[in-house]
């Protein structure tokens, strides 16, 4: 059984179709890299798999189940899906430490000391956990990101989304964020990316696809993806980026 | 000039005829002012979050009440609660409570409108992050938004409550020995010093105006460099 089903999915803003008959099929531990214009609704389709969008039309299944089934308890279903945004969302008002420990203690009514080490580890995981004890304002970007990463994590999630998480970066931070998610990668999480870092799409992903117009256009391996695109669109798109 | 008249009743522009008698004049306008803002807080409060609620059957009561109390002058409140009040529940509500009343009810339309802007003037992402993580609406509300709203709307409460301080002068039609009242009581007694009397308030008022005006400038300028941003 895959870990995530999407099939036949169709979404509208109004009169605006914005995801139009989307379908795949996401294996336990792979690693998805989803690339394409502004405005082809690459983040409106990752948010759908946590449903912080809705679909109209088609099903979403997460190892089985359908995400849109009226028994799903939407929250719950957000503790098995992470997400990671472009521009961080870190709480400014808590400490870092804080950051990560607020949705094991208020969801999962974790006792603080057991959610405080574990949140030490994963903030040690991704680098910064000699930072616990600052805000968020007193971190660079990509220590924010990290944090937004450990925050995540937090849930132990089966599925992490990715939204441009390098985007917002300057670029002698991206890499810091990026080894974080290959190790995350190499540790067998399943992870849904919305990124143009093809560096990091050669090196992890294990399929990528294209989308435009709301729709995918092109699949493949990064072998594939890079060396012998078929779409038109796909290749005007890499010439663009590469 | 007659200052000495000022002087003489200096005691019972400040206290009313406290400790002997009632409390009044200027302490009586500030715990008026205090306990309206208290209370109109936690009325706002409710009448804000439902007010953004994305449901009809909370959001619409709260647009009427809003609406309605901000569409009419306190003054009119005032009498409206002071002469139906005893209509509705049966019996006469004394003076000062009808006051406190309106003064919560009023304040709160205000209240509830600056919860409004302050919720919806924190970054999107706020709330995105934290029901990605799994927390319930109410949760995220509680943990992440209000902690930062509220503190963001500090400036605007201690505007709000110059705000209720000066209007707590109107509620002196219902004789409630407010500072404006006590002016007016002493003033009829000895005829002789209504510039000197009515002088002295309303220099009592401003400063206490403005010294908290100026305070919630400071707090303004200290706070904006704690907000989130994105
Ligand atoms: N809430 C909304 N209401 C109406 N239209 C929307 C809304 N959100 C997104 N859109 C539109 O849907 C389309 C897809 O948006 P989406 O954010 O998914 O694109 P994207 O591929 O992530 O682009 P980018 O690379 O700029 O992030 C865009 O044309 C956008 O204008
Ligand atoms: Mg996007």
């Amino acid at each position: 059984m895959a870990m995530i089903e999407i099939k036949d999915i169709h979404k509208w803003y109004g009169d605006f179709h914005v995801l139009k008959n989307v379908n795949e099929s996401i294996e336990k531990g792979e690693v998805l890299v989803i690339c394409g214009p502004s405005g082809s609704g690459k983040s409106t389709f990752i948010r759908c798999i946590n449903r912080l969008e809705e679909i109209q039309k088609g099903e979403i299944l997460l190892e089985g189940r359908n995400i849109y089934d009226k028994g799903v308890d939407v929250n719950e279903l957000r503790t098995e899906v992470g997400m990671v945004f472009q521009q961080f969302n870190l709480y400014p008002h808590l400490t870092v430490l804080q950051n990560v420990t607020l949705a094991p203690i208020k969801v999962r009514k974790m006792p603080k000391s057991q959610a405080e080490s574990i949140a030490m580890e994963l903030l040690a995981r991704v680098g910064i956990h000699d930072q616990a004890k600052k805000f968020p304002v007193e971190l660079s970007g990509g220590q924010q990101q990290r944090v937004a990463i450990a925050r995540a994590l937090a849930m132990k999630p089966k599925v992490m989304l990715f939204d441009e998480p390098t985007s917002a970066l300057d670029p002698e931070m991206i890499n810091e964020v990026l080894n974080a998610m290959k190790d995350l990668a190499r540790d067998g999480m399943t992870m849904l990316c919305v990124t143009h870092e093809m560096g990091f799409a050669r090196e992890v992903a294990d399929r990528v696809i294209f989308m435009d117009g709301g729709a995918i256009v092109e699949e493949g391996t990064p072998e594939h993806f890079f060396t012998n695109p078929q779409h038109e669109r796909t290749k005007a798109f890499l010439k663009e980026i590469l | 000039m007659q200052w000495d008249v000022v002087a003489t009743n200096f005691d019972y522009l400040l206290f009313g005829a406290y400790p002997e008698g009632p409390l009044g004049g200027l302490a009586m306008t500030i715990l008026m002012a205090l306990g309206s803002i208290f209370g109109a807080f936690w009325v706002g409060l409710v009448v804000g979050l439902m007010r953004l609620s994305p449901r009809a059957w909370l959001k619409w009561p709260a647009m009427v009440y809003i609406e309605i109390i901000r569409g009419v002058p306190l003054i009119m409140l005032i009498l409206w609660f002071y002469f139906l009040f005893p209509i509705l529940i049966g019996k006469t509500l004394p003076a000062i409570q009808s006051a406190m009343v309106t003064l919560v009810v009023f304040t709160s339309a205000y209240i509830a409108e600056i919860v409004r802007a302050g919720v919806q003037a924190l970054p999107k992402g706020q709330m995105e992050a934290s029901r990605a993580t799994g927390l319930s609406k109410m949760q995220a509300m509680i943990y992440v938004i209000l902690p930062q709203a509220l503190r963001n709307m500090i400036p605007s409460f201690v505007n709000q409550f110059v705000s209720v301080t000066k209007d707590t002068s109107l509620v002196y039609v219902l004789g409630v020995t407010e500072l404006t009242r006590a002016a007016v009581q002493v003033n009829n007694r000895t005829l002789s010093a209504p510039m000197e009397l009515y002088m002295t308030i309303l220099v009592m008022y401003f400063v206490i105006c403005y010294v908290l005006t100026s305070y919630s400038r400071t707090l303004e300028r200290k706070m904006a460099r704690y907000q989130a941003r994105g």
